[in-house]
C-alpha cells in the first residue's frame, strides 16, 4: 500500500470532526484539552445539534476554544462561564448550552457561580477540566492542586497548614463531590483521556451530559475530565500521564458519582 | 395615551421593561432600588410576556448573565445601586469590548463604600468616565422624573441595538423611591426567534450549517486587530456623540446664569430658578439628559447667547463640574454646590450659592 | 394651587398610604402630583414621613424644607416640622402621645384625636383615613369623589369592599377637626 491508497476514501479509517475548525490548537503537545475538545465535537456531531449549540468558553487555556469549534461561542469573564450560560439558557430555552471550564476558573474564581448555577438546577452541560494547576498563567497553585504539589506560588510543596498547625495553603478542593449534593445536579462524573479507554469512556459521559440537556428541562450535567498540565508539572507528556495515574487519581478518583439525581453508593 | 398610574420610580422602569418586551431581568437586592425586582416578581412577566426574571448570587453573576444573554440578541436588562454597580463593573467592561447591547439601571446611593442608603449623584465618574477597565463609553441616560424613568427603558433599548453598547439609566435614591404620575405605554410583543436572527446577524442564536459560526468575545491577542478594534469602537463613540446627544432647557431664553443639573438636582435647581427669577434674577436651568454623550454644544451655545456663569449643581463634591468646565474652556465662570452623605440640596441653598458663587453679591 | 404637605408618624401608622391615597386622589382631581418618602433601614417602628405635592403646575423640587401643612401623629414629627410650616400654614396633629404641644402663634393649628376615634369605630387601620378626613376638612383641596377614586386606584382589587369604611373614617376625620 503506498500513499496514494492510504488517501483513498475508502480506507479512512479516522477523520477529524466538521466540528473542529481547522484552525491548529495553540495547546501544548500532549495536554488533554485537545483531545476533550475532539470528543466533544465528535458528540455534538453524531447528536446532530451544533445549529443549535452556543458553548461558553473560559478565562485559562482554554480561553480560546470558539476558534476550534465550529459554533456559536461566548467567551466568558474568569469564573463567570456558568452565570453566562445561565443567561443564555434562560432566554433560549431550545438551545444546548455549554461551558467549558478550568479548575481555577470553575472551583477557584468562579466557585460561587458553579455553586448556584448547579443549585438552581439549571438546564445545563458543565465541561470541567481538572489538571490541577493554572495553566495560562504560567503553574501558580490551583484550587484542586495536590497536597505537597510544587507550583510556581507553592514553591516548596503544597502545605495546608504550617508545622505549628496555623493555615497555610489549604486542601485540594472536591468541587465536584461538593456539587453532587445539590439537589440542581442531574447527572455527576469524574473522567480522565489519558488512556484510550478512558477517552473513550469520557466520551460516552460527554454524550450522555448533553443527551441528559436535551431530553429534559432542568438539571446539571456536570463532567470533570481529570487531565494533566506536562508543561507547568515539568515533565514529558508520557511522564505526566503516569503522574497522573498513580498521583491524581487517588485523590479525584474515576467513575460516576451522581446519575438521574442520585448518588451513586460505592 | 397609555395607562395613567401613581408609581414608583423604580415600579415604573420595572413597568416599562415588561411593556417593552424586555425578554429577561437578571438581578440581585440592595437598597434604594429593590422594587425593581420585587415589582417584577410580583409582576409575574414570565406569565405575562414570557419575560425571564431570574434573581442571581451576586451582581457579578447578574451582570454576567446580561452579558451572554444580550450576545444572543435577546433584550436584557439587570439594576442595581452604587455598591453594586461596583461588582458589575467587570462585565460592563466584557459587555464595552465584546460590543453587546443592554440597559442597567444605576439607583446611586451615597458611598464611598457601603456608604449610605440615602440619594446621591457622586457615581457620575463611574458612570460617564469608565468604571471597569480600558477605553470605552457606555450612553448614560439622567431621568429626572418617574415618568423618564419609564420612558428611558424604551429609549435604551433602542440606542443599546442600535450601537451594540450598554445603555445606563443613572437615577437615584429620590428618583427611585418618588411616586409620581406616569403614563405607562402599551404592551409590546416580545421578538420571535426569526425576528431576532432576521435583525441581528451577529447575535449568537446557533450557527448554520456551511456559515461562519459567531463568537462574542473582547479578547484579541493581535495587537493590530485590538488596536483597530479599539480605533472601531472610538469611532462608534464619536457617531454616538453626534447623534444622541440630548437636554432640556429651562429658562435660558433671557438667562445670564445658568444652573446646570441633572436627575433630582434638576429638580430642586428648576425651584431655584423660580425662586431666583421672583427676585429679578436672569437664571436659568440647562438639564444634561445623557451624562455621555455630554451636552457640551448646549453650554457652547448659551456662552455664545451671552451667559456670563454656570453653577453645577449635584449631590456629589464635584464631578460633573469637570465636564461643564470643559465645555466653558475658560469662557464662562463655573463653580460646583452640591450637598452630599445623603443630604439632599434646598432650593433656597441652591440659589443662595447661585448669587455666591457666580454672580456676586 | 400649590399644596405642599409633610405627614410624619412612627412606622406602623400608615402614613406612607396615606400619602399614597392622597397622592391618587390629587391625579383624579387633575393634578399634578409627587409622594417622596423618608426612608430607612429600619422595617418596623421608628419614624416615617412622606412629603406630598399637589399642584396644578408641574412639580419642581418633591424635596422641600418647608411645608404649607404638616401633619403630625408622633412628638418626634411635632419636634422636627412644627418650625418647617410656612408662617400662615397649617399644623394638624393628633394628640395621642403628645407630651408638649406645638406653641407656634404665626400658623393654624389643628387637633384631631384620630387614635382615640379609631378605636371608637372598632377598626385601628382606619386611623390614616380619619386623618386624611381631617386634612381635607382644613384645606378642601380633593373634593369625596376623587378621594374615593383615589383609594380605588391605590388598594389592591381585594380590599376594594373597604371603601365604604375607609370613606366613612374620611367623614369622622371631618366631623371632628377642632381648632387649638
Amino acid at each position: 500500500m503506498n500513499i496514494n491508497d492510504i488517501v483513498k476514501p475508502e480506507n479512512l479509517v479516522y477523520q477529524k470532526s466538521k466540528l473542529l475548525t481547522s484552525k491548529p490548537f495553540h495547546y501544548c503537545p500532549g495536554c488533554g484539552h485537545g483531545t476533550v475538545h475532539r470528543i466533544i465535537a465528535e458528540v455534538l456531531e453524531e447528536l446532530g445539534i451544533d445549529e443549535r449549540t452556543i458553548g461558553v468558553s473560559p478565562v485559562g487555556c482554554a480561553v480560546m476554544a470558539y476558534d476550534y469549534f465550529d459554533v456559536d461561542f461566548a467567551e466568558a469573564a474568569h469564573g463567570r462561564a456558568p452565570a453566562c450560560a445561565t443567561g443564555i439558557k434562560r432566554v433560549w430555552p431550545d438551545k444546548i448550552v455549554f461551558t467549558y471550564q478550568g479548575d481555577g476558573d470553575l472551583a477557584a474564581i468562579g466557585t460561587c457561580e458553579t455553586i448556584h448555577t448547579c443549585n438552581r438546577g439549571e438546564n445545563l452541560t458543565m465541561i470541567f477540566v481538572n489538571n490541577g494547576i493554572y495553566g495560562m498563567t504560567g503553574g501558580q497553585m490551583a484550587p484542586t492542586t495536590l497536597i505537597g504539589m510544587k507550583t510556581a506560588t507553592t514553591p516548596y510543596g503544597r502545605k495546608p497548614q504550617w508545622e505549628d498547625g496555623t493555615p497555610n495553603n489549604g486542601f485540594p478542593l472536591q468541587i465536584t463531590n461538593i456539587i453532587s449534593t445539590l439537589p440542581g445536579t442531574r447527572y455527576v462524573t469524574r473522567q480522565a483521556v489519558n488512556t484510550p479507554a478512558r477517552v473513550r469512556n469520557a466520551k460516552k459521559a460527554i454524550k450522555k451530559a448533553f443527551e441528559n440537556q436535551m431530553n429534559n428541562k432542568n438539571g446539571v450535567n456536570f463532567v470533570e475530565i481529570v487531565s494533566n498540565c506536562n508543561s507547568n508539572w515539568k515533565m514529558s507528556a508520557v511522564d505526566a500521564n503516569k503522574w497522573l495515574d498513580e498521583n491524581m487519581l487517588p485523590v479525584y478518583p474515576l467513575g460516576d458519582i451522581k446519575d438521574n439525581f442520585e448518588l451513586i453508593k460505592k | 395615551m397609555g395607562e395613567l398610574k401613581l408609581m414608583k420610580g423604580n415600579e415604573a422602569l420595572a413597568e416599562a421593561a415588561i411593556r417593552y418586551g424586555c425578554d429577561a431581568y437578571f438581578g440581585y437586592p440592595i437598597t434604594p432600588q429593590s422594587e425593581v425586582i420585587e415589582y417584577l416578581s410580583e409582576q409575574n412577566p414570565y406569565e405575562r410576556t414570557g419575560m425571564v426574571v431570574l434573581q442571581a448570587e451576586s451582581e457579578l453573576a447578574a451582570i454576567n448573565m446580561v452579558y451572554a444573554a444580550g450576545a444572543s440578541g435577546k433584550r436584557v436588562m439587570t439594576s442595581s445601586s452604587s455598591p453594586g454597580i461596583c461588582l458589575k463593573q467587570e462585565g460592563l467592561a466584557y459587555i464595552a469590548g465584546a460590543e453587546v447591547p443592554c440597559v442597567y439601571a444605576d439607583v446611586v446611593r451615597g458611598g464611598p463604600g457601603l456608604g449610605t442608603i440615602q440619594p446621591s449623584q457622586a457615581d457620575y465618574f463611574q458612570a460617564c468616565k469608565g468604571g471597569g477597565n480600558g477605553d470605552y463609553h457606555n450612553i448614560v441616560l439622567a431621568p429626572a422624573s418617574v415618568q423618564e424613568m419609564a420612558d428611558f427603558v424604551a429609549l435604551g433599548f433602542d440606542m443599546a441595538f442600535k450601537y451594540r453598547i450598554a445603555v445606563c439609566i443613572l437615577s437615584d435614591g429620590a428618583i427611585g423611591q418618588m411616586m409620581e404620575k406616569v403614563v405607562l405605554p402599551e404592551q409590546k410583543a416580545r421578538m420571535t426567534e426569526e425576528e431576532i436572527k432576521a435583525k441581528y446577524p451577529w447575535a449568537l442564536s446557533g450557527r448554520k450549517r456551511g456559515t461562519q459560526h459567531r463568537v462574542i468575545t473582547s479578547l484579541d491577542l493581535d495587537s493590530a486587530k485590538m488596536e483597530e478594534h479599539n480605533r472601531h469602537l472610538q469611532r462608534k463613540y464619536d457617531e454616538i456623540t453626534k447623534n444622541e446627544i440630548r437636554w432640556e432647557e429651562i429658562e435660558t431664553k433671557d438667562a445670564e446664569y445658568v444652573f446646570v443639573a441633572y436627575g433630582s438636582s434638576a429638580r430642586i435647581a428648576q425651584k431655584a430658578v423660580q425662586l431666583g427669577r421672583a427676585e429679578g434674577l436672569k437664571v436659568g436651568l440647562l438639564r444634561p439628559i445623557t451624562l455621555w454623550p455630554y451636552p457640551t454644544k448646549a453650554i457652547d451655545a448659551l456662552i455664545d447667547k451671552g451667559v456670563k456663569g454656570f453653577l453645577s449643581v449635584e449631590l456629589s463634591c464635584g464631578q460633573m463640574i469637570e465636564d461643564v468646565r470643559l465645555a466653558c474652556n475658560g469662557r464662562a465662570k463655573a463653580e460646583h454646590f452640591g450637598r452630599v452623605g445623603g443630604i439632599i440640596h434646598t432650593p433656597e441653598e441652591v440659589l443662595a450659592a447661585m448669587k455666591k458663587q457666580i454672580i456676586g453679591e | 394651587m400649590t399644596e405642599e404637605i409633610i405627614i410624619a408618624g412612627f412606622g406602623g401608622q400608615g402614613v406612607l398610604s396615606m400619602g399614597k391615597i392622597l397622592a391618587y386622589s390629587g391625579i383624579m382631581q387633575n393634578k399634578e402630583v409627587s409622594w417622596m418618602p423618608s426612608y430607612g433601614p429600619e422595617m418596623r417602628g421608628g419614624t416615617a414621613n412622606v412629603t406630598v405635592i399637589v399642584s396644578d403646575e408641574r412639580v419642581c423640587s418633591p424635596i422641600i424644607n418647608a411645608f404649607d401643612t404638616a401633619v403630625i401623629l408622633n412628638q418626634q414629627s411635632l419636634d422636627k416640622f412644627e418650625s418647617k410650616v410656612k408662617p400662615g400654614g397649617y399644623l394638624l396633629y393628633d394628640p395621642n402621645g403628645i407630651t408638649h404641644k406645638p406653641t407656634r402663634k404665626d400658623i393654624h393649628i389643628y387637633e384631631i384625636e384620630g387614635a382615640k376615634l379609631a378605636s371608637d369605630m372598632g377598626n385601628a387601620k382606619v386611623f390614616n383615613m380619619i386623618i386624611l378626613g381631617a386634612f381635607l376638612k382644613i384645606r378642601p383641596i380633593i373634593d369625596d369623589k376623587n378621594v374615593e377614586e383615589g383609594l380605588r386606584h391605590s388598594l389592591p382589587e381585594r380590599a376594594h369592599k373597604l371603601i365604604p369604611l375607609n370613606m366613612q373614617a374620611v367623614q369622622v376625620g371631618k366631623d371632628n377637626v377642632k381648632q387649638d
